[in-house]
């Protein structure tokens, strides 16, 4: 069969076309989704690069590495760069790019050009940014709280939330990308009940960035409009309010948490079923979870503010509501959980991942629990717990989903398989080292050390000599898949159209897929993870 | 190496206990939980490999079992809610009586004043077994005061008093730490609580010199001022008399009732003009920018100290008005 596919090099979307202009000017989404995954791997490796410095300065209890102005810039560019310009974009603009169009039989994206152009606004927004680190960085946190953001910091705000009120463009564009495809480009036959989970997910996910991206745009824009002109909408000396700045931030920030795992859920569900040979368990509670975590996410943000100076009954509705989002996240890593019952499973690397990711994002979301608790919450706000929380969801989990979404795909998109022993030995390391350095942080922070500390008392040397440790198991584990997936690239073995016998319509046209993707519309008769109809070993070749 | 390597913070507070029981708590059932999933995982990858298992048995799903992991996990929750719920309420509502410490944060340090007039910076010293509440604010950025031993926290804003109590029950040095990121020198806002035996305390106290009472400091502000000129003490000033108006309600001229608490004094002596008294005419300058953070707490001491009128003069005045017209 392979030797059928390579006998002659048919035309793909890599060799259809050569040359700098035809990928800077390509409307082809799985090109688009190339130029996303050059640019937001280029972005990981710099706050990658911030993360060791910050690591490697809490070695030691005083501040001895860099000083502390530095310090501060580092925690704040690492988190900007981490979430605005590599956990947004990662599984929506890279894997869903590519993956979505396959997986409902379009051509493409329904606005090729809109693709296009979000990438080109994602890369004008990813500048802004970088020209500000790189000009004097900028040492507000992530968080850009007023009024140190507006009135005391010295560094480059406004260049860097402009360059996040530009990118979110990006993300807006993207979102209404998937939305129309999945509404409008859906192949005869696929049905929203034969969707895949991957699909669902990302459709939830687009639904918060068209509705929630706008607030934090025009919340950037005010900080930038209050430090330049002083206008008072959160200086409480002009009659302005400090919370109202912090209601304003993570009324998207905290949906944009969503933003980021929801993909990565619908990555997992894919590596579940197909590593299972199963069909997903409670289909449509997996799909509604989606759903009910992106219309809930929306009504939880003031659990960020029980200790700001809330009110008591606004603080006690806030947390219940927190209570509800954690309970369609449970639902899911139940039925992931059920869907291995009685399968036939492999342990090829994305399933590996996968097995990662539901431990650590179980971790992450039961000690989210702990942060809904208002009287536990007051005592953890804002320490190291809070910090190794969101870790282990975002890295733990969002990270995890997204390197099994790349090794899933990888055949697919590149046409060559990756080195499978290499690919194990790298989700081991990344699963040990994630471990290591963010559990111990769980510990520090109950024992009270509050997060952004430049220099810390020297009871807490031992775990965070631990954490450093683990960080750089952790960047061993990043750094071998990037040497094996460049390798791959040159002498990876050819893929053929369907290396995992997956279902799904993306397997059934051939690695790499042609610029239009399949040759034929294709028609759907069957459920979403029909593994019951599919031969077992053979793999049926795009027709 | 214990000694270097503690695990856990000390408990020194009446509410440490309630906060540590509803963790270990939350600690036990995510335990089980996490325990559970890899254990299941770990069975299910070992028993139903391929190699093992090659036919998978298809199963579409099972609405019992997803009603059992949608509502007993949401029970489960309810639980916590209701726990940590009381215990935020019980941090929210400071005991009546409490020793009151007034605390300004800035850039970057703590600086407390005791209600007899010690000041402290950086180091607090409060008595073992008195409620002890913290009321705050900031004098440029938003700062958390944090004190891990007692398990309490409240950030401290510009503009506006925060407060927050604990009831120290061991005698020892705690760590402070500003919590809510400050700018530069953030992680060296750093102080100690020194909990001391009542009787050492009140020897602390006395040994500060001739400092006069943070109320006696705020009663000279208010007469230099000018604020006693309009506040009289009689009911022919221009503004309302202000004694024994802390904790009372108020009647606005808009219809509106407030209770005169420290944000209102605070609000009425920098922005007189948002809430006007009923039957007073809104003529009181701001006092925005002239008066610092620590003479503003200086004032509301001092009109916290007021005594209510004595109650001939109230007979006499206005016999059978409600107590809401009484305070003007």
């Amino acid at each position: 069969m392979a030797t059928a596919v390579q006998a002659v090099e048919r035309e793909n979307y890599l060799n259809s076309n050569y040359g700098i202009k035809s990928w800077l000017l390509t409307t082809d989404h799985k090109r688009i989704a190339m130029l996303y995954l050059v640019s937001i791997t280029v972005m990981f490796w710099i706050g990658g690069f911030f993360a060791m410095l910050i690591r490697l300065e809490l070695l030691t209890p005083a501040g001895d590495l860099v000083s502390s102005d530095t310090y501060n810039k580092l925690f704040s560019m690492h988190g900007i760069i981490m979430v605005f310009f590599f956990l947004i974009p990662s599984v929506p603009a890279v894997i869903g790019n590519f993956v979505i169009p396959l997986m409902v039989g379009a051509k493409d994206l329904a606005f090729p050009r809109v693709n296009l152009l979000s990438w080109y606004i994602y890369m004008a927004g990813a500048i802004t940014a970088l020209t500000a680190m790189v000009t004097g960085g900028v040492d507000t946190g992530w968080t850009f709280y007023t009024p140190f953001s507006t009135h005391y910091s010295n560094t480059h705000v406004i260049g860097a939330a402009v360059g996040i009120f530009i990118t979110g463009f990006s993300s807006i564009l993207t979102g209404l990308n998937f939305i129309v495809t999945i509404h409008r480009m859906r192949a005869p036959g696929l049905t929203w009940r034969r969707l895949p989970l991957f699909c669902w997910s990302n459709y939830a996910a687009a639904l918060i960035m068209v509705l929630g991206t706008p607030v934090i745009a025009i919340t950037l824009l005010l900080v930038a409009l209050e430090r330049a002109f002083n206008i008072g909408v959160f200086n409480p000396q002009l009659g302005g309010d400090p919370l109202l700045f912090q209601h304003l931030f993570w009324f998207y920030s905290h949906p944009a948490v969503y933003i980021m795992i929801l993909p990565g859920m619908g990555v997992i569900s894919e590596v579940v079923t197909c590593f299972s040979r199963k069909r997903v368990f409670g289909y449509e509670f997996v799909a509604l979870a989606s759903i009910a975590i992106a219309v809930l996410g929306f009504l939880v943000w003031a659990h960020h503010m029980f200790v700001a100076g809330i009110s008591v009954y606004a603080a006690l509705v806030f947390s219940l509501l927190s209570y509800l989002v954690a309970i369609p996240s449970a639902v899911k890593v139940f039925n992931w959980t059920a869907t291995m019952y009685k399968g036939s499973i492999r342990y090829e690397t994305p399933m590996l991942y996968a097995f990662g990711f539901i431990g650590l994002f179980t971790i992450g979301g039961l000690t989210g629990v702990f942060l809904s608790s208002l009287g536990l919450d007051v005592h953890v706000h804002d320490t190291y717990f809070v910090v190794a929380h969101f870790h282990y969801v975002m890295v733990g989990g969002m990270v995890m989903a997204y390197m099994a979404g790349l090794h899933f795909w990888w055949p697919k998109i590149t046409g060559r398989m990756y080195p499978e022993a290499w690919a194990k030995l790298s989700a081991l390391l990344v699963f040990v080292g994630f471990n290591t350095t963010f559990f111990p942080l769980f510990i520090i922070g109950y024992m009270g050390l509050p997060r952004r500390y430049h220099s810390y008392p020297p009871e807490f040397q031992v775990l965070n000599v631990l954490s450093t440790a683990g960080a750089s198991i952790l960047a061993v584990g990043y750094i071998l898949p990037m040497i094996y997936f460049l390798w791959s690239l040159r002498y990876g073995e050819p893929a053929p159209p369907n290396p995992w016998n997956a279902v799904g319509l993306e397997w059934m046209t051939p690695s790499p897929p042609p610029t239009h993707n399949f040759d034929e519309t294709p028609v759907v008769t069957w459920e979403a993870y029909d593994y019951e109809h599919q031969p077992q070993e053979e793999v049926t070749v795009g027709h | 190496m214990w000694k270097n390597l503690p695990l856990f913070p000390e408990r020194a507070s009446a509410l440490a206990w309630q906060v540590d029981g509803l963790y270990f708590l939350l600690v036990a059932v995510s335990a089980f939980f996490t325990l559970l999933i890899f254990a299941v995982i770990f069975v299910f990858a070992v028993k139903y490999r391929r190699s093992a298992h090659p036919h998978p048995v298809q199963i579409e799903g099972s609405l019992p079992l997803e009603l059992a992991w949608t509502l007993i996990p949401l029970g489960i929750c309810m639980i916590f809610f209701a726990w940590g719920s009381l215990i935020y309420f019980q941090e929210a509502r400071p005991p009546k009586g409490a020793m009151e410490v007034y605390v300004v944060g800035k850039q970057w340090m703590w600086k407390f004043e005791h209600e007899t007039g010690q000041r402290e910076i950086d180091q607090l010293h409060v008595p073992l077994g008195r409620d002890v509440r913290m009321i705050m604010s900031s004098q440029d950025v938003i700062h958390d005061f944090f004190v891990p031993a007692f398990r309490v926290k409240a950030d401290v804003l510009p503009g506006r008093f925060t407060e927050i109590w604990f009831r120290p029950t061991k005698t020892g040095t705690y760590h402070l730490f500003c919590s809510q990121y400050c700018g530069t020198n953030h992680s060296a806002m750093i102080g100690e609580v020194i909990v001391m035996e009542p009787a050492a305390f009140q020897a602390w106290l006395g040994s500060g010199g001739d400092s006069s009472s943070l109320a006696g400091n705020g009663q000279q502000l208010f007469q230099a001022l000018g604020c006693s000129t309009c506040h009289r003490s009689d009911t022919q000033g221009r503004g309302p008399n202000l004694a024994g108006i802390f904790g009372r309600t108020v009647l606005l001229d808009d219809g509106r009732t407030v209770v005169a608490d420290e944000n209102y004094i605070r609000e009425s002596i920098l922005n007189p003009g948002a809430k006007i008294v009923a039957g007073f005419k809104p003529i009181m300058p701001s006092f925005q920018g002239q008066v610092s953070e620590e003479n503003l707490m200086a004032l509301v001491a001092y009109i916290k100290s007021l005594e209510q009128p004595q109650p001939k003069e109230r007979a006499s005045n206005q016999p059978a008005a409600p107590e809401t017209s009484n305070v003007q």
